[in-house]
């Protein structure tokens, strides 16, 4: 939908989902990149005599089953989760990238070669992938961020190849071969500056879904160790104490992995209206 | 439809499927050998469990001999899918039993974990689809959709926890797991259906965004469309113009999708079943990465790619049936 044939009050309600989409991922990197060094509380400080108390204004989010603070508990886990959503993200990003712009770059036998493997990989469900390669290689930071970067590259192949495909038969691409640019320049120097939006605005939407899968490996006890605790682990542990009733340590690690999720959903559907006007905005989780 | 169903075309396409699928079923497979081949995991020490950490050296290296581990890679995978192919995919470590006992055992929990969640999708995501797309942009409009993204970004296993703490803590109205009472033992199917009521619910759930911004999507614009308009000019009632013209040409191409909605209902599975310690397949996966039992989960991943393969080739026949321009050529 173009700008013009959007009315005042529509316009005012995507500024208003925009800046606040903006304003909760500002808040949320602050917390991760600011509270761990300037808080002088230790997350993992067991205080057995508070355990498992509700929400409160000294403990916010209440505490755990041995009387950590949940709310720095959270916020230390959304820090991990983060972490290993963004290097995985933009490691399937590179990934893909790379792949996808080579195949259609050279075109004929190894574009269709490559493009065969993508699809074939693509049958197997990512999670369930994801679970073989953590499982063979022990759960760990390591084996979490190589099995979501080696699942998730494939979608980002199709989009940069087809984006590839269709800028190859531009003019600009044309005058910079008869100019006598060779293969690798034409690549390095025309098409992929052409993607990088494309694959810019892939990335950001591979964040949260690595955060993801992340999570999910870990609540399945096959992601990062408990001394890593992600969001991920706060759900797994909070598992027993369910069942007595107490419902907070599993809603808040759940609440901080929408929240972000749906920031960052929104910025980029803001972005992608921005770079293709003609699309509408969806959530691609 | 009224016509007769193409069954010519649609065999051949089945067959041509059939045989694309050759490749790629062996290249998955292949694949898994290869991941396992690189990884540290070791099938010797794995068979022997703890007896491995004090037997001596000579008994581990006929062990090795006896498994064929001391075969190269691709000697191995070629010994696997000879002899998966003749109904033998190995033993289960963690399960005790053969493979495929545990997945004739497991496989029919989970097809019906899987088919009551479809109908609750199906159900209130047409439901609430049609509504929604009366007045796009109204007030129902605007609550369902913002709680469609808000359930697409939250995690299953998280909302059925949740649901467990409700349903099952707080009112204790539903049983918060299993198959059966833990007092019983035998399986009633009354049993079973108070106990496939949460899981069924939530996988549901999780898998309804999806069904409902398509229905939404497919309804509002059929509203737009010439046929519509002329059964609102022909003075036909709202409803009928809602269900029986912008229904029905909204959800053709919404049903037609359905069958390549398999990976993302294998994923939710694999979570809820293990949130809800459902005895199906999925449940089953994870206790076999958790446990490394690598015959188990190999031949569970290759499952779940036929089952993939089997969602798309459904999904592009039905779609060629709903629409004859698209014909059975893929």
């Amino acid at each position: 939908m173009a700008e013009s044939v959007l009315g005042p009050a529509r316009r005012t309600t995507r500024r208003i989902r925009v800046v606040s989409s903006a304003g909760i991922v500002a808040a949320v990197l602050l917390a991760v990149l600011l509270v761990p060094p300037l808080v002088q509380l230790d997350q993992q400080a067991v205080d057995l005599a508070a355990k498992l108390q509700p929400p409160s204004w000294q403990h916010p989010f209440g505490t755990d089953d041995v009387g950590r603070d949940l709310l720095l508990r959270c916020v230390y886990g959304l820090r991990v989760s983060l972490l290993v959503g963004v290097v995985a993200g933009l490691t399937a990003t590179v990934i893909g990238t790379a792949v996808g712009a080579l195949a259609a770059a050279f075109g004929g036998w190894t574009d269709r070669i490559v493009m065969r493997l993508v699809d074939t990989f693509s049958s197997v469900p990512h999670l369930l992938l994801g679970i073989f390669i953590v499982a063979m290689f022990r759960p760990g930071v390591g084996p979490v961020i190589v099995s979501v970067a080696l699942t998730h590259w494939l979608s980002t192949a199709r989009i940069v190849r087809s984006e590839v495909l269709s800028l190859r038969s531009r003019p600009f691409i044309d005058a910079a071969i008869s100019g006598g640019a060779s293969r690798g320049r034409v690549i390095v120097r025309h098409l992929l500056p052409a993607v990088l939006p494309q694959a810019g605005l892939a990335a950001v939407l591979m964040v949260p879904h690595a955060m993801w899968h992340e999570s999910a490996l870990s609540f399945l006890g096959l992601g990062l160790p408990t001394h890593q605790a992600s969001l991920g682990n706060l759900v797994q542990t909070a598992r027993g104490s369910l069942l007595a009733g107490d419902w907070w340590p599993t809603l808040f690690p759940g609440l901080f992995l929408i929240i972000p999720t749906l920031a960052l959903a929104g910025l980029a559907g803001a972005w992608r209206e921005r770079i293709n006007p003609r699309r509408r905005s969806e959530l691609m989780l | 439809m009224n016509h007769r169903l193409p069954w010519g075309p649609m065999g051949r396409m089945a067959g041509r499927r059939a045989l694309l699928a050759v490749p790629v079923l062996a290249a998955v497979t292949f694949g898994v050998f290869a991941v396992a081949a690189a990884s540290p995991f070791d099938p010797v020490k794995a068979y022997a469990g703890t007896a491995g950490l004090t037997a001596s050296q000579e008994n581990l290296d006929q062990l090795r001999v006896n498994l064929g581990v001391d075969q190269p890679l691709v000697t191995r995978w070629w010994n696997w899918l000879t002899s998966a192919l003749s109904g033998d995919l190995g033993d289960s470590s963690v399960m005790r039993q053969p493979v495929a006992d545990v997945i004739g055992e497991r496989l029919g929990w989970s097809v019906l974990l899987a088919a009551s969640a479809f109908a609750v999708a199906v159900v209130l995501g047409t439901g609430l689809g049609v509504l929604a797309a009366r007045r796009p942009g109204g007030l129902l409009d605007r609550c369902v959709s913002s709680a469609a993204y808000t359930l697409e970004a939250a995690p299953a296993f998280w909302l059925g926890l949740l649901a467990i703490w409700f349903f099952a803590v707080e009112l204790d109205v539903l049983p918060a797991g299993g198959l059966t009472d833990a007092a019983s033992d035998t399986v009633t199917p009354g049993q079973v259906a108070t106990h496939l009521v949460l899981p069924a619910a939530v996988l549901g759930i999780s898998q309804l965004p999806w069904f409902f911004l398509y229905v939404r999507q497919g309804v509002a614009d059929a509203l737009d469309e010439d046929p519509v308009r002329g059964a609102r000019a022909r003075g036909l009632r709202e409803r009928t113009v809602l269900l029986g013209h912008a229904l029905r040409s909204g959800m053709l191409p919404m049903l037609t999708l359905i069958g390549s909605r398999v990976p993302e209902l294998i994923t939710g599975a694999l979570l809820v079943e293990t949130v809800f310690s459902w005895p199906g397949i999925a449940a089953a996966t994870v206790q076999a990465a958790t446990s490394v039992d690598f015959p188990l989960l190999a031949a569970l991943t290759v499952l779940a790619t036929v089952a993939v393969v089997l969602g798309n080739l459904l999904s592009d026949l039905l779609y060629a049936i709903a629409d004859p321009r698209v014909g059975f050529d893929g």
